[in-house]
């Protein structure tokens, strides 16, 4: 099932990202001196932002995975919270909202993590559906302002749902038990975070080789059936050839990239629908060339616990 | 020493923090990041304002930029003072004329001769209101007649006012921006009216370039 001890395998991984990145650089360069010698030309000088920002987000990436349980949770906490910040700007806030607001980064965010870091599957799973959402509108209410009260408070609880509650099911995958896969638990969240990634940037190169048919018009006039179709088997290939950092056979690896690229692709969608109706184009700005942390994490957000949920049924014994 | 380090340290713990609750980003759109001698004008909504505008400009403008602040607030307590004379090496002036013992418009004169840019608020107050602007006071019609040749950069601060309304202690974070716009300077035989109107009108031309769809 797998190679070597996990440190050499994690080794082997991030040599195999670090190869990767060097050439998409060079290649990026390339093209600079070939098309965009002035810096004018936008595809090339976008991709290359692209890369830079890569760069960071894999030593950072890096850093998380080899410090072990406290770095991962630590950096998915941090992209909770730039997320929900970045989610929050955009919704309609009154100043009757201030409490609720307040609960939701400095409660809510640190005991959902909290909990994760000590691994009780039992109160992770419900804080924020069961008790975050009752305390929510009741903070709220305190407050006394009825105006568009239903739509405020359920924007709180959806941007908690989405940022914080998603998200950390991405260290949650740490706390699996499986047998035989003793101390590699932070493979699960490369593989995670590769194959949806890798789906990004197929998509994104296959659509604009090949794109012709779109998908959703009205939502994310940049998608299209091309690109979906050959991004979907490129990072089900990439899976599968990953196989051998996870427990998982290799057709079963393909088959769980199926699934994070079909919900990935559709929570993109439902995350373009939200930006579109707030009339903006990026969540935020923090990521050059990929706009905020949510833009770079939409994909992630929707895969991550259903491939938490499938592997903890499938292979786990906790 | 310490009297040098401390305020450096508390000025850099301020610019951290406000970073982290904002994720604050510059604009540039009439004006570059460069060492010209400015008075940056912007709108004020909130007692961060000041420190706002601070932490996004580049650390060597900020160690040469000062703010303009009301001398019965930063002289309440002594670490009031502190941070306005040791860190924010405010010019704090007097807001009550029948108190002033020197005129605000040549104390912040002075600075400028001294080589310092300046952040000032020509509203005078913190707007709490649904208009985007207060009525401007007269002193940034002075300083510009006194020292006709600095450059009077207007700034708009968006979304402060939302992280900290009036009344509340802890900041939520949101992120905002400070769009800075082209320099204007007084034309020739130009009136304080007619000043003053532009320099607003130039303010809010700068609100309608953020891009949050207002409700």
């Amino acid at each position: 099932m797998t190679a070597g001890t996990p440190a050499a395998d994690l080794a082997l991984l991030l040599g195999g990202l670090l190869a990767f990145m060097l050439a998409a650089t060079g290649i990026g360069l390339m093209l600079q001196a070939r098309y965009s010698r002035d810096r004018s030309n936008a595809v090339v000088e976008n991709l290359n932002d692209r890369i830079r920002s890569w760069w960071i987000m894999i030593v950072l990436m890096g850093i998380a995975l080899i410090g072990g349980h406290a770095g991962a949770t630590l950096l998915f906490a941090f992209c909770s919270f730039a997320a929900l910040r970045e989610v929050i700007t955009l919704q309609d806030i009154r100043r009757s909202d201030h409490w609720a607001i307040l609960a939701a980064f400095f409660a809510a965010l640190p005991a959902q993590y909290y909990l994760i870091y000590t691994e009780w599957y039992g109160m992770y799973s419900i804080l924020i559906p069961v008790y975050a959402f009752l305390l929510i509108p009741i903070i709220a209410v305190l407050r006394g302002d009825t105006e568009g009260f239903l739509m405020r408070v359920a924007g709180v609880q959806w941007a908690l749902m989405i940022c914080v509650y998603c998200i950390s099911h991405v260290p949650a995958l740490l706390s699996l038990d499986i047998p035989g896969y003793e101390g590699r638990n932070v493979m699960l969240i490369a593989f995670l975070i590769i194959v949806v990634q890798a789906s990004d940037v197929a998509q994104y190169v296959w659509g604009k080789l090949l794109g012709r048919t779109k998908i959703a018009p009205n939502v994310s006039p940049s998608k299209t059936l091309e690109g979906l179709i050959g991004g979907a088997l490129s990072a089900i290939l990439i899976g599968a050839g990953l196989s051998w950092i996870t427990p998982f056979a290799p057709w079963q690896a393909g088959a769980l990239s199926f699934v994070i690229v079909m919900l990935g692709f559709l929570g993109g969608l439902v995350m373009s629908a939200i930006k579109r109706d707030r009339g903006v184009k990026d969540w935020g700005h923090l990521i050059a060339g990929h706009g905020g942390v949510t833009d770079r994490l939409d994909s992630v957000i929707f895969a991550a616990p259903i491939f938490f949920h499938l592997v903890r049924y499938g292979w786990s014994l906790s | 020493m310490v009297t040098r380090i401390l305020p450096e340290i508390v000025a850099t713990a301020l610019v951290i923090f406000s970073r982290f609750i904002t994720a604050a980003r510059a604009i540039w759109l009439g004006a570059a990041p460069e060492a010209r001698q400015r008075v940056y004008f912007a709108n004020h909504t909130s007692n961060g304002d000041f420190v706002l505008v601070w932490a996004v400009l580049p650390h060597r403008l900020r160690q040469v930029t000062r703010p303009v602040a009301a001398s019965d607030y930063w002289l309440k307590s002594p670490l009031r003072a502190f941070i306005g004379q040791q860190v924010f090496r405010a010019v704090l002036i007097n807001r009550i004329p029948e108190e002033r013992t020197e005129d605000p418009v040549t104390q912040m004169a002075q600075a400028l001769d001294g080589g310092d840019s300046l952040i000032l608020f020509p509203e005078g107050k913190r707007n709490t209101g649904e208009d985007l602007l207060l009525p401007f006071k007269s002193g940034l019609y002075h300083l510009a007649r006194m020292r006709p040749e600095v450059d009077l950069v207007p700034v708009w601060i968006e979304n402060l006012n939302r992280v900290m309304p009036k009344g509340e202690v802890i900041p939520i974070p949101l992120i905002c921006t400070v769009t800075f716009g082209a320099a204007l300077h007084l034309a020739g035989e130009e009136s304080k009216e007619v000043f003053l109107g532009r320099a607003s009108a130039a303010l809010r031309a700068l609100a309608a370039t953020t891009d949050r769809p207002r409700t």
